[in-house]
């Protein structure tokens, strides 16, 4: 256990981005995760959101808030704050079809990596990934750790509508669109897993800190599925 | 009892001020997109300041009363009638039951809000009714007002006296006042320069997310990225193309873009009233300065409560 001292930096006049570091790793994410949890199981009433993210968390503050008492009263949480050096992790199984009416992208991805299709499907679901943090919207998991090799740059013009369930890559991350929303990620497949509840949110297949595997199925698994969840 | 929307209007939804507590989980906070305007109205019909109005875009809506109403109109002037009648906004004023009230194109800015003494009885989803469009919660189904749709109305009595307005209160939209955002060194002083001296103007995509602009791109001068973190309300982000995007209420959470700039919490009320072809200039203020606006707003309109 050890105690972390992070850069505390005003974002805008009512909001603070707590830095832990300068890069995407598993080590900077154990502090952003212990961090959040903390956050999250010990309310305060001036505090009216807070986005993790990959290296960082941005604090939200009523309109009541001066910026230094935010700060110090940030401070003195973070020294109640330890870090576990490893934590258990819930262990996620995401089917995913990736033919080519749900891979929307694939061919895009093809040409730009040089794969075959089998290639791309087996490269992607041969990875265990950590499920960073949610953000953009509703339950959208920002999922690291995919080889490098499949990297392809975004679509040079977003979608306005990503259909639901699709799974995308961008760079050499991987997400998921639990709704229908405009996305810029290359679509390689699409889960017919319903990942965001709006009446409970909170408790979303996937949520922050999970183990991530991406199961290939088949068209008529992936019907079957998805008319059969609960 | 109730009232029936008749014509719902451009894109009206219902707001309060919105939805805490859910932005790590991708949920922004959505809420009145001009809460000063919000918070009159529901003052000027003696409701708390977070309760649940209507918030008409551009154009308003026509609406059937079905039982005596006391209601407030506020924020930018939508032409309204009642019966044929012309009616006053930042002034409460008395519905009869039957009456059809109804509100036309804009004359000024983006929005207007009719509070109701009582509220809406509507459920809370999430801890509030605003409607966040594209999570589809709160409000009536998620989603705009439609033709034939009732929202019940709460119990006024409940309900203390309405405060009185002297004045409407009218902000200058031509300046937007921002702060340093995280990615500010990125940017070079020429591009800081262009950012405060030349005017930019609200593009036609402009919606409760966000509102691109047009005017002279500005980009960094560094080709790193921005490893994806939290955006602020009111965040300035200068996309590929230069031309920069204010977040606003129904904001991803998220994001890559590097931030320039933030407009100060003070000033979010006015982006609320800003529509496409509006032309603005960004003018930069210390964090102490907008902390300072921010609090005397607030005070202002704690001591309206007062009163």
């Amino acid at each position: 256990m050890f105690i972390i001292n992070p850069d505390f930096i005003p974002a805008s006049d009512n909001s603070i981005l707590i830095k832990f570091g300068d890069k995407i790793s598993e080590n900077l994410h154990l502090k952003v995760f212990s961090y959040t949890q903390y956050l999250l199981k010990n309310p305060i009433t001036q505090i009216i959101g807070i986005s993790p993210g990959y290296n960082s968390i941005l604090v939200r503050l009523d309109n009541s808030m001066r910026l230094n008492e935010s700060i110090d009263m940030l401070k003195t949480i973070g020294k109640s704050i330890h870090i576990r050096q490893r934590i258990k992790k819930r262990e996620i199984q995401i089917p995913v079809c990736y033919d080519s009416e749900m891979g929307l992208d694939l061919e895009r991805v093809m040409r730009h990596t040089t794969y075959s299709r089998n290639k791309i499907i087996k490269s992607h679901t041969s990875r265990t990934y950590l499920a960073y943090f949610i953000g953009f919207s509703a339950g959208f998991p920002y999922i690291g750790g995919m080889d490098e090799t499949l990297a392809t740059p975004r679509l040079d013009t977003p979608r306005t509508n990503v259909p639901t369930g699709s799974v995308g890559i961008a760079g050499n991350q991987t997400g998921i669109y639990p709704l229908s929303t405009p996305g810029g990620w290359n679509i390689i497949g699409r889960t017919p897993l319903k990942l965001f509840d709006k009446d409970n949110p909170g408790t979303s297949i996937v949520r922050m800190g999970d183990r991530i595997q991406f199961i290939a199925i088949n068209q008529d698994k992936y019907e079957y599925l998805r008319s059969n969840q609960l | 009892m109730s009232i029936k929307v008749i014509n719902p209007g451009l894109h009206t939804t219902v707001q309060d001020l919105g939805r805490r507590g859910y932005s790590h989980l991708g949920i922004s906070g959505a809420g009145a997109a001009d809460s000063i305007s919000l918070r009159l109205a529901n003052l000027l019909v003696g409701n708390l300041e977070n309760d649940s109005a209507l918030e008409m875009t551009l154009t308003g809506g026509e609406f059937l009363f079905k039982k005596d109403a006391c209601i407030a109109l506020t924020g930018s002037v939508f032409p309204a009638l009642m019966n044929g009648e012309k009616l006053p906004y930042y002034r409460p004023f008395q519905i009869i039951k039957g009456s059809k009230i109804t509100l036309g194109p804009t004359q000024d800015g983006a929005r207007c809000y009719l509070a109701i003494r009582g509220g809406f009885q509507l459920p809370l989803r999430l801890g509030s009714c605003s409607t966040h469009i594209m999570t589809k919660i709160g409000g009536l189904d998620g989603g705009v007002l439609r033709k034939g749709q009732e929202i019940n109305i709460g119990d006024p009595d409940q309900n203390k006296a309405g405060i009185k307005l002297d004045q409407a209160i009218h902000l200058d939209r031509s300046i937007l006042r921002i702060t340093r955002g995280l990615q500010h060194d990125w940017f070079d002083s020429a591009a800081w320069k262009t950012l405060q001296e030349r005017p930019y103007t609200i593009s036609s995509n402009f919606d409760r997310m966000g509102l691109r602009t047009s005017g002279i791109g500005i980009y960094p001068i560094t080709a790193k990225h921005v490893i994806t973190e939290g955006i602020p309300l009111g965040a300035v982000q200068i996309p590929g193309n230069g031309r920069p995007i204010i977040s606003f209420v129904d904001h991803q959470t998220t994001g890559g873009y590097p931030k320039i700039a933030n407009v100060i919490t003070a000033d979010l009320c006015k982006v609320g009233q800003l529509r496409s072809g509006d032309e603005f200039q960004f003018q930069l203020v210390t964090m102490k300065e907008a902390e300072f606006l921010r609090l005397d707003q607030e005070k202002f309109l704690n001591e309206l409560v007062k009163k």
